[in-house]
């Protein structure tokens, strides 16, 4: 017979396995908010570029479109992208070394295969829509992709993440209504909305 | 008292086997390496934890290819779900009785 305590020890090993070998708790807060940044300032460049001529972002609503080339602006989501990417997976690894959990285990996996399955269908929604010249409602396509993938993923990592998900699920609904709010609401959901979540995730666990 | 030692199987007594257990619980299926990774004990040790459990018929073992590697996946039977949630309450029962 063991001990009491061994007991009770055994019982916090048996939470503390369960959780380490079916949550993925490497991802940073700090990845949140520079993905966000990252997010505004491409925003600001769009609006800049493109929007630029009309007197301000209020004007969009009276049903103006994107003046400028549709490539300039897929590459420059598409570089925004890959910057927010990276800086999330480089800060995970980071975080792992720390905390001596491995960064690619079976968690992680599961964690990206979850969010694959709406990200590569909201893509290729994507490109459809460009292709039929649907273009105003992209950034509303990817608010509503990205939250569905988020919402998947809740499950694999903290819990948190599913109330993220559903605010860029409803800002993506709205933006898909108000076309001409594109812009400012896509701002709102990749942007602020990570920036907020980042740092509340980063005083509550990285603190 | 007694039944709850009889609820403790001796099969859990072991660390090892616990974690395993625990991991297996919360996974459909996981690998020898994904196993070796979280528990944190050599290849020798973790082999010999899950052929005993193996033997007790609490865990399944399916031997795969991937890239013409092998690749061994251990999941938790019917049996062993069962033995393991009798084993947690009887771990709490036991810890509750003792405040």
């Amino acid at each position: 017979m063991k001990t009491e305590q061994e007991y009770v020890r055994d019982l916090s090993e048996i939470r503390s396995m369960m959780e380490r070998s079916s949550k993925f708790m490497s991802l940073s807060g700090l990845s949140g908010i520079m993905a966000g940044i990252y997010a505004l300032i491409g925003a600001y460049i769009v609006y800049r570029l493109f929007y630029g001529n009309q007197a301000g972002i209020e004007s969009t609503g009276d049903g103006q479109m994107l003046q400028g080339n549709i490539t300039e602006i897929f590459l420059l989501a598409i570089s925004v992208l890959i910057l927010a990417i990276g800086t999330a997976i480089f800060l995970s690894w980071k975080k792992s070394q720390k905390s001596g959990e491995k960064l690619w285990h079976s968690a992680a996996r599961r964690l990206t295969f979850n969010m694959t399955v709406p990200l590569l269908t909201g893509g290729i929604l994507i490109i459809l829509l460009l292709i039929k010249g649907l273009t105003e409602y992209i950034a509303a396509t990817t608010l509503i992709f990205y939250g569905l993938a988020l919402f998947n993923a809740s499950k694999f990592t903290f819990q948190e993440l599913k109330s993220l998900s559903l605010i860029e699920i409803g800002l993506g609904l709205i933006a898909f209504h108000f076309t001409g709010y594109e812009l400012l609401l896509w701002a709102l959901g990749f942007g602020l909305m990570h920036i907020l979540y980042g740092i509340y995730m980063h005083l509550k666990y990285e603190k | 008292m007694k039944t709850i030692i009889e609820g403790l199987h001796k099969a859990f007594e072991s660390r090892v086997r616990l974690g395993i257990m625990s991991a297996l619980a919360v996974n459909d299926s996981l690998d020898f390496t994904s196993l070796r990774e979280y528990l944190e004990v050599t290849d020798g040790n973790l082999a010999s934890h899950l052929k005993a459990l193996e033997k007790e018929r609490f865990i399944g073992v399916k031997k795969t290819f991937i890239d013409r590697k092998p690749n061994t996946r251990y999941s938790m039977t019917k049996e062993g779900k069962k033995a393991f949630e009798a084993h947690l309450v009887a771990l709490e029962d036991l810890i509750r009785s003792q405040k």
